[in-house]
């Protein structure tokens, strides 16, 4: 191998993070299959306190147009064409089922509401417990102090962060033992804004905790603004999960997960170093 | 109380690693969620959610109530919009004039009550929202009796545990008594100050698709936990032993008894 880079094996992720990482990733999976199970038992969303059923901001439905009849999602008053994907799909035999999400993605994976709200309410116990030790390490062991809130120089660094990221550029060496400021950003704003919100947009939708939290329904304007919020959060960690696992995928993906399973990860040292 | 009552975290966490490997593994194994170990894991969780709902939420912690401005132009009536039977048609075609509310099982004093009864007690007028366990809400206006009122007339025994509702709808469509509708409650929300039996809405006589004569409103709940078209009140105290034996025909068809989520 011409590749002679020297090696140095850090001790990157703690035992703590690495078990709530985990967890956290079967939780987030059921909650988010469940949860569109659940979604496809009304597959629209609204603003406000109560359904306005003429007017949903997001919907999947059939629509019929001359003979024919479509899947259409209607976001913000603009009608798309989602045939087979969302709203409605034909079978082989021509027949054509009226649903919102494809079962395929869905838990359990045909409708069944009852049980979609059993694996949800069942895993957001668990996210929920599993969160709280994590917060707790976090704050306790001051690795959220340490490893995950930039510093200001980092925030201004940030523009150049934003370029070499663009250009698959990432650091190397001494810099790879931290994570860089998009890194934190990112892991802070899923941590401390995204996951806490989906708690807090869950609670509101239940009619039981609103009577003891009225606050709940004042902070997102509502039950079905919280379902609206809800679906938005849960879409937002979706696009967090996919960058995340595109960047584990491009920097090397057995150091990556090897480093969350054993906490091990190895650093290229450049060849100029002493 | 069941031993799912005292959860420990870590069995707690045990089980679900256990429930989401198995749901991985099995993928396309639909009937997953209806095998009675995975059902039995994934149900603590509804002890759990009951549980800290009662420690959270106080007793007498009222549903938010709404304005006039607030009232939903269109609310939707689900599950059963009509009863199709001849006694049932029979009561409709004259206003429900001769319809009686029976209150029976654990009380002191079995009655039998006309709408004119129900309407002559004191009333209470609330406007809330109603959560279908679908995921859509409606807003609207509910004058009924308080039930608290009517168990304290019919001398509820100090034995009753739950309050159950039977329906005349049949909406399971089976022909006999195991389809049609029915519900159960807790004494805490029994007693609650918003929990009535609603014989108007929006200002007029209860419409038969959203129940009439008479419907539950139990507010710190889901939709269907408020049973419609009414016939029968009964204090027992356990469901164990009626019908499919969970507490309410969504309940015997795998919905949570507890329905405040």
């Amino acid at each position: 191998m011409t590749d002679e880079h020297k090696q140095e094996v850090v001790y990157r992720h703690s035992g703590a993070v690495r078990v709530t990482h985990w967890i956290n990733v079967v939780a987030l999976l059921v909650l988010l299959m469940s949860g569109l199970q659940i979604f496809n038992a009304h597959p629209a969303l609204y603003f406000g306190s109560k359904s306005n059923f003429d007017d949903p901001v997001m919907a999947m439905r059939p629509m019929k147009h001359g003979e024919d009849i479509f899947g259409v999602t209607t976001i913000a008053g603009w009608n798309i064409d989602t045939t087979n994907l969302f709203g409605l799909a034909y079978s082989p035999d021509g027949d054509y089922e009226i649903r919102g999400f494809p079962w395929s993605v869905t838990l359990p994976g045909h409708r069944n509401l009852s049980a979609g709200r059993r694996w949800h309410f069942f895993f957001a116990w668990l996210f929920v417990i599993n969160g709280l030790a994590y917060l707790i390490y976090s704050l306790a062991s001051g690795h959220l102090r340490r490893d995950l809130a930039p510093s200001r120089r980092e925030l201004k660094h940030i523009g150049p962060s934003i370029w070499e990221h663009l250009r698959l550029k990432f650091p190397q060496g001494e810099e790879a033992k931290r994570y860089n400021v998009l890194q934190k950003l990112a892991y802070l704003v899923v941590v401390l804004v995204l996951l806490p919100l989906m708690l807090l947009t869950g609670l509101a939708m239940s009619p039981g905790m609103d009577a003891g939290y009225p606050f709940l329904l004042e902070i997102f304007g509502g039950r079905q603004s919280a379902r609206t919020i809800h679906f938005i959060a849960a879409s937002g960690i979706v696009l967090f999960v996919v960058v995340h696992i595109v960047m584990v995928l491009i920097t090397g993906v057995w150091n990556n997960l090897r480093s969350m399973i054993t906490g091990r990860y190895a650093i290229k040292l450049p060849e100029s170093r002493p | 109380m069941s031993a799912n009552a005292k959860l420990d975290r870590r069995g707690f966490v045990a089980r679900g690693v256990a429930a989401a490997g198995a749901a991985l593994l099995g993928g396309c194994d639909s009937d997953l969620s209806e095998q009675p170990w995975v059902k039995r894991i994934l149900d603590s969780a509804e002890t759990l959610t009951r549980a800290a709902q009662r420690t959270l939420v106080s007793p007498m912690a009222l549903a938010r109530e709404y304005t006039e401005a607030d009232i939903s132009k269109d609310f939707k009536a689900n599950g059963s919009t009509d009863v199709d039977d001849d006694a049932y048609r029979a009561l409709a075609a004259n206003g429900f004039a001769d319809w009686k509310l029976k209150i029976g099982g654990l009380v002191g004093q079995p009655l039998e009550l006309s709408l004119a009864e129900l309407r002559s007690m004191p009333s209470r007028t609330q406007i809330t929202r109603h959560d279908c366990v679908e995921g859509w809400s409606c807003i609207g206006k509910w004058t009924g009796v308080a039930l608290k009122a009517l168990l304290d007339k019919a001398e509820l025994k100090s034995q009753a545990r739950q309050i159950v509702f039977y329906c005349a709808d049949d909406l399971g469509e089976t022909g006999d008594d195991d389809g049609k509708y029915y519900e159960s409650i807790g004494l805490i929300d029994a007693f609650h100050p918003q929990t009535i039996l609603a014989y108007e809405m929006n200002g007029a006589p209860l419409p038969i698709p959203h129940g009439a004569p008479l419907r539950l409103r139990v507010e710190r709940q889901l939709g269907y936990k408020m049973a419609k078209y009414v016939m029968r009140i009964e204090a027992v105290d356990g469901i164990a032993g009626i019908r499919g034996g969970h507490g309410g025909f969504w309940e015997d068809r795998g919905y949570e008894w507890y329905a405040g989520i």
